[in-house]
Parts: structure tokens; sequence; C-alpha cells
């Protein structure tokens, strides 16, 4: 499969699906899907995409909410998914899209390239692991937290970059999901 | 005792979000914060992963704290640079070790940087000497970045911690 193929139809028809965009080709890949105030990219903070997912599906158990990241940022945070295990926040998904290499870098290998599990990590930390023809589905529905590793083709495209100021991408996320309130706040 | 005043003030400022490492000069906040029902305590792996659950929940609009020993300061220094960069408000309240009376040497050199590491990151340090001192402490760093969207540590001397062995430690 190719990765900007299958972050476009995740991301089609989003209803009101708040996103965190892991750094580096996730992030481009959800910014070619559309992009979106309730999209966080993030340009640093590697390893970080699944705990802001976690951060966010606790201050909004009512919406559904999705990170995007990469095999390279999750394997750089392992940890967190640990830690969404124990907090099982039913509103969560997240979904490694796995192209077995640190796309940013020059290509090079990833340990998922050489047998490391990523859905069995998941699995272990108590997620519950999602195929990928009910993802779609489970990520708008199912009680999480929910988990897919997607592996896809690893393939150098065209950068489709969203804004880069950190501040600015802070703010219109909370207004576009908090109102106006949230620059008086 | 201080803990208790900490605790008093989070739930004053709307925290509702605690994320902790576990750790002995925390330990009665820690219990304190678990046992509210208003407040939700994430236990977590490392303190990088606080900086993340801090950020998510303020894009959620909800205020969250972050509890961890002096050593974590040495785990977060880069995702610092996203609170900076995205005016992520943060407060962090920091157990010091490696400082006052120290009887672990393995503690003495990230104790003696966190100061001068948090400012290089652009986080405004407050450090707390006294008892009588550490919930209005808490209460200004908690005002400053929830209201001006910075970064604030707050760091408790060990003196005030009082743990002088490792056998009082672990008896904790």
């Amino acid at each position: 499969m190719k990765r900007r193929d299958v972050v476009k139809n995740l991301l089609s028809n989003r209803k009101n699906l708040l996103v965190v965009a892991g750094l580096g080709s996730t992030a481009w890949d959800c910014t070619a899907a559309g992009d979106s105030p309730l999209t966080f990219p993030m340009w640093g903070a590697m390893g970080q995409a699944a705990m802001m997912g976690l951060g966010l599906a606790l201050a909004q158990p009512k919406r559904r909410v999705l990170v995007v990241t990469g095999d390279g940022e999750a394997l750089m945070g392992l940890g967190a998914l640990a830690t969404i295990g124990v907090q099982k926040p039913a509103n969560l998904t997240v979904v490694v899209i796995d192209n077995e290499r640190y796309g940013e870098t020059g290509m090079q290998e990833t340990h998922t390239a050489h047998g490391v599990d990523l859905a069995g990590v998941a699995r272990s930390c108590g997620l519950k692991v999602v195929d990928f023809k009910d993802l779609k589905k489970a990520i708008h529905t199912a009680p999480g937290p929910n988990f897919a590793a997607v592996k896809v083709k690893a393939e150098k495209i065209p950068l489709v970059l969203p804004p880069r100021e950190g501040a600015l991408l802070k703010a219109r996320f909370r207004r576009a999901l908090l109102g106006a309130k949230a620059d008086t706040e | 005792m201080w803990p208790e005043g900490i605790h008093r003030e989070l739930g004053l400022a709307g925290v509702r979000v605690v994320g902790y490492v576990p750790d002995a000069g925390h330990k009665r906040l820690i219990e304190l914060c678990r046992a509210d029902r208003k407040m939700r305590a994430v236990v977590l792996t490392t303190e990088e992963e606080g900086i993340g659950l801090a950020a998510g929940a303020w894009l959620g609009g909800q205020r969250s704290v972050l509890l961890m020993q002096s050593s974590g300061v040495g785990n977060i220094v880069n995702v610092l640079g996203m609170v900076r960069e995205c005016r992520f408000p943060l407060v962090t309240l920091v157990t010091m070790r490696g400082e006052q009376g120290e009887f672990n040497p393995w503690q003495v050199p990230m104790g003696q940087a966190v100061r001068p590491v948090l400012e290089a990151m652009d986080t405004v340090v407050q450090q707390v000497e006294k008892e009588d001192q550490v919930a209005p402490v808490v209460n200004a760093a908690l005002r400053l970045a929830f209201n001006s969207y910075v970064s604030v540590a707050v760091l408790i001397s060990q003196r005030l911690i009082g743990i002088k062995s490792f056998q009082e430690q672990s008896a904790r």
C-alpha cells in the first residue's frame, strides 16, 4: 500500500475527529489529505505523538482522537504504549504508518525492518489491535484504545508541508475545538 | 504539610490531569492526586511523556501539571523545545536531589544541572526552601504558566523533603 492513499482514506469524511500527526512523513501525509485546524502536525518532540493523543483524549472524552505517526517516531516513544494501556482511553486510536524506514534522514532501516512487531508491543500493553479492513470504522466507533500498524511501501515522495509555527498550530487547534473562549482562557 | 498545600492549589487552579513519575519526595502528593476524583493521575514510564501529555491536554482545553524528581529534568530537554515553540503553558514540580545533603553521588551531576538546563530551554525556575513558601510559590507558578503561556518549574529543595539515606528512602 502507498502511505498517502492510506492516510487520505483514513482522514476522508473525518467528521469531528481530532488528529495528532507525528513528525516527518506522517505530518506531510496528513497535510496532503487536507490541512485542517483540527490536525496538530508535529515538527519536533519526536516520540511524543501518542502521548499528545492521550492528553487530548483525556481532555476531550466525547470526541474521537486519532494519532497518525511513523514507525521511527513510535519506536522512540514505546513507553507511551504502556502508559496508554494503563489509562485505557476509549476514544483514542494510534495508527503507525510503517515503512520500516527513517524517511526524513536518508531512509535508514528502522527496527521494524528487522522483525520488531509494533502491534505485538501494543497488544502486550493492553491496546486493541485492529485489522486494516476495520480500521476506518474503528477510529470513529470502536471502544479503544485502538492500535494499528499499517505496512506501506518505502518510497520517497514530494513533501506537502503544513504551517510551521508552533504557536499558530496550537492556537488554531484550540480555537477550532473550543471556540473563541480559547483565546482568552 | 506542603503536599496538602500543593494539592489544594492544584484543585483551586482547576488542574485536571497530573502526570507523574513515581518519586519518594512526591509520594504524598501523588497519593492525594490519585485519590482526587476531579483529577486524572497518569503514571508515566519517563518524564518526557509528561510533556506530550500536558501539551495534548492543553490542546483539549484542560490544565495539567507534571511531577518529577530532579533527575527527570534531563529526560525532558528536547521536548521542552516544543513547549517553547508552541507556547504551551507548563507547570513542572520538581523534588530536588543531588543538592543539600545528598547521599547518592550519582544524583549530584543532574541535580546540580537542573537550573541551568531548564533556563537554557526558556523555563522559568522558582526554588522553594521553606515549608510555608511552597503553596504560595505553586499558586504563583500556576498563574504565571496558565495566564502567560510559559513553562515554569518549581524546585522543591532537598532540605524540605528531608530524606537523608537509602534506608530512610526505602522505608517511606
